[in-house]
């Protein structure tokens, strides 16, 4: 119960004025295209050199709680996942903003993240020994299953068909080849030198999502704006909250996988929503409505992404081993002020080490709050006329395109991937499992590899990839995934027959 | 147009050389770190800069831009062919990793590109193994590595880094064949695989290594260097145990500029940098995150790059 004990810290008045600037900053940060919460916990990192530690990790630890949750605002307004935790959240939320519903689902995706991140900060602080046992767990081999359980989402999410689901995620697959690759040294497919470093995610993500949306505005021409505009529906708080815990099975999914996908070092936040949005469709009576405006969707998605951002920490708070980009940047906060994760951490800081777990658990509530109270306000985006809203958009991109690594390389692979998937929309195909081809396909392919390599040094590939209790598990999901897949599409066939059949 | 501009304001500059280097700097200057936030090189860059706004140092502050991707190229890349050479555009090396990856091919960069400023750290490779391991020496490793051809995995943090350069040495002078295994996400990653058993030994950054040490993960058996270090006084150095392993795989981090810089701009700032550098504040700072210093002037930086550039072409002539 050490973390009670050092609750007081986080209330000393310069502590709680960190700790509010870090939220509101960081919901800014988080909401502004291109600025990934890596980006903007580096960013924060020179303000860290003149504060105490404790106070230092306060202001990040609450900056990175508040970006995660942020990035659902530009997600769900504009379309623009600001992060690739956020990509699921586009699918239902967006939708819902087009149909007016832009607060309502603003503030289930805030409640959500409140739920999911309290719930992870939970995890962090009661089960820290035991899972850091788990994070050890997943060695190559068993990264490699994960992600190809991953593969076997792709067909079935957010698409007409399940043949053009899996062709998207193909071209996604081929994308993630392109660039240097880090293990066997190979050059593939750089035809030009800003392809060298392979495609920036967050560049791609802002072509496949935005783009093909600003086209589709401009499409249309500026005659009919006048009867475009948007009624925006107000909505209660009170009824969001009602909403929120009337749809249980979404929001326990949804915090349970992210809770657990963010324990795996080198996984990440990255496939939580998506794998959660998966997950809670299959299991859901209402599966047709997902991608039209469900709430479940944003609330699956939302609570995962945040649920994810305790456990992301374990791995590096007990075995100094950042487990994701932006555990590796709170890592160089702590070592600025001389303070090394590990056992150090807990035995001899003890109150740098809690009050930053602190700062956490109350950075969530304060986010939830001040994100319901922008709620309302920013829901009338939607208001904008079409016209106006595309150049903003637009410029939004390229900004945030840009400012991922400060290259004009990334804005020409967004605008040339943006153009492409504004084509592919029209045949049917979705850019989502497109997105999650591009993040699996160099999981899979690196840990591929390397347990190969480990393998045929030691117990070759096959025993090393096919024996032990957690590869026959994850191997088992896999095939139970494709299987349900399989079943759902004949039964959804046999279906239609019967309809027309009927007719 | 740009080249245009550039063009024009080489040859304004040209003719008020003198000019120039009095008043520069004038504005912030950039440095350009080929590595991802929160990686050692970004975070030992933005600890060696911090005082450059100081009245002493250059008077103008250093902001730090991140150009990460395929193991620091794309960085490099882009440093050796689009930043403009006029002082206000610096970079971090790491040697031998640029210097290794020039000599493989396939980038646009090699040492004639760039003109060394001043040298700050010196992390030297060292060889870990899980804290419950059975080997306790280099000479145990050695054994098992001469009983078991290609059985004994070794992790590091991709091809020709440091790491990997290590890894080759110790091979060639025990006339040993290590397994190994370049991991995906750096030292981080290659580290994980090595607490977590899922290799028998690895190869990493003294500074990480001593983190892990410390936390009661890992065993440190030797380090690549000429001397011990003085972060960990009892581990001996391969040479001790019988290696014949010189620093080649220090991983060096320094600043440096682009060929055609003006001479006088290079002068000022070779001048000042190592001063900088040596500023109590940085050297505490330093050593609280646990990155060991070494500072070096442009002259010792030359020559250092000079001797890597020929012990890795014989290297890496047979790979």
């Amino acid at each position: 119960m050490d973390f009670i004990y050092y609750f007081g810290d986080v209330f000393t008045p310069l502590s709680f004025m960190l700790l509010l600037g870090g939220t509101i900053g960081g919901l800014i940060l988080g909401a502004t295209p291109g600025l990934s919460p890596t980006m903007a916990v580096a960013l924060l990192i020179p303000f860290t050199f003149q504060l105490e530690a404790a106070q230092g990790l306060i202001l990040l630890g609450a900056a990175y709680t508040s970006t995660v949750a942020g990035g659902a605002v530009s997600a769900i307004l504009l379309k623009i996942p600001g992060a690739p935790a956020n990509i699921a959240t586009t699918l239902d939320g967006h939708t819902m903003a087009k149909q007016g519903q832009g607060a309502r689902a603003l503030q289930l995706s805030f409640l959500a993240s409140a739920v999911g991140g309290i719930f992870g900060v939970l995890l962090l602080i009661f089960l820290t020994p035991v899972l850091a046992q788990w994070a050890l767990a997943f060695g190559p081999s068993h990264l490699f299953w994960l992600a190809i359980l991953g593969v076997t989402v792709i067909g079935t999410l957010d698409s007409a068909s399940v043949v053009k689901g899996l062709l998207s995620g193909c071209i996604g697959l081929w994308l993630a080849t392109i660039g240097f690759d880090d293990i066997m040294g190979a050059q593939r497919f750089i035809f030009h030198p800003a392809l060298g470093g392979g495609i920036n995610i967050i560049a791609a993500l802002i072509g496949l999502f935005a783009i093909p949306q600003v086209l589709t505005m401009f499409a249309k021409g500026r005659h009919h704006t006048g009867a475009e505009v948007i009624e925006v529906q107000r909505h209660s708080i009170l009824e969001a909250f009602r909403e929120l815990f009337s749809r249980t099975r979404a929001l326990s999914i949804g915090t349970l996988t992210g809770s657990i996908i963010g324990l795996i070092p080198g996984v990440g936040g990255q496939i939580a929503g998506l794998v959660a949005y998966d997950q809670t469709k299959k299991f859901s009576s209402e599966k047709d409505k997902f991608g039209t405006g469900h709430s479940e969707g944003v609330i699956a998605a939302e609570s995962a992404n945040n649920a994810m951002v305790g456990p992301s920490l374990v791995p590096l708070l007990t075995l100094s081993i950042p487990g994701s980009p932006t555990a590796a940047v709170l890592l160089g906060g702590l070592l600025i002020h001389g303070i090394f994760p590990g056992s150090d951490l807990f035995d001899n800081h003890p109150d740098v080490a809690w009050t930053f777990i602190n700062s956490m658990l109350i950075g969530q509530v304060l986010m939830c709050i001040f994100g319901l109270y922008v709620a309302g306000l920013a829901a009338r985006v939607a208001q904008v006329p079409q016209s106006v809203m595309a150049a903003i958009v637009l410029a939004l991109s390229v900004f945030g395109a840009y400012s991922v690594q400060g290259s004009m390389g990334d804005v020409y692979v967004m605008a040339c991937l943006g153009i492409g998937m504004f084509f592919l929309e029209r045949f049917g195909f979705s850019a989502a499992p497109l997105v999650l081809g591009l993040i699996l396909g160099p999981i899979a392919e690196a840990n591929f590899i390397q347990g190969g390599m480990i393998a045929d040094a030691t117990v070759g590939k096959a025993s090393y990839f096919l024996t032990g209790g957690l590869n026959l598990l994850l191997i088992t999901v896999v095939l139970a995934s494709i299987a349900y897949s399989v079943w759902m599409e004949l039964l959804h066939r046999r279906y239609t027959t019967k309809e027309e059949a009927q007719a | 147009m740009k080249r245009m501009i550039a063009g024009a304001a080489l040859a304004f500059m040209s003719l008020t050389g003198a000019a120039v280097a009095e008043d520069y700097p004038e504005r912030p200057i950039m440095m350009m770190v080929s590595y991802g936030a929160g990686g050692a090189t970004d975070f030992q860059a933005r600890i060696v800069t911090m005082t450059s706004g100081n009245e002493d140092a250059l008077g103008m502050p250093i902001a730090i831009i991140n150009k990460p991707g395929a193991g620091g190229r794309v960085g490099w890349n882009w440093f050796a062919t689009q930043a403009d050479p006029d002082g206000y555009t610096l970079a971090a090396y790491n040697v031998p990793h640029f210097i290794a990856q020039s000599i493989k091919g396939g980038v646009e960069y090699s040492t004639d590109s760039f003109e060394p400023i001043a040298n700050w750290g010196a992390d030297p490779a060292v060889f870990v193994v899980g804290a419950d391991s059975e080997f306790n020496s280099m000479e145990d490793v050695v054994t098992f590595a001469k009983e078991n051809p290609g059985k004994l995995t070794v992790s590091g943090a991709g091809l020709f880094v440091g790491h990997h350069i290590a890894a080759l040495q110790i091979d060639k002078a025990a006339g040993t064949k290590m397994a190994y295994i370049p991991t995906k996400g750096g030292g981080a990653a290659a580290m994980k695989a090595v607490i977590a058993g899922e290799v028998m030994g690895g190869i990493n950054n003294l500074s990480d290594a001593f983190r892990a040490q410390e936390a009661g993960n890992v065993k440190i058996l030797g380090v690549a260097d000429l001397e011990r270090n003085a972060f960990l006084p009892d581990v001996p150095t391969m040479m001790e145990q019988g290696l014949d392993v010189d620093n080649s795989s220090v991983n060096f981090r320094g600043v440096m500029v682009p060929k055609g810089t003006p001479p006088e701009v290079i002068e000022k700032l070779s001048a000042t940098v190592p001063e900088m550098f040596a500023n109590s504040r940085v050297a505490k700072k330093m050593e609280a995150g646990g990155s060991p210093m070494h500072i070096m002037t442009r002259d010792e930086v030359i020559e250092m790059w000079a001797q890597r550039q020929q012990t890795l072409n014989e290297l890496l002539a047979g790979l």
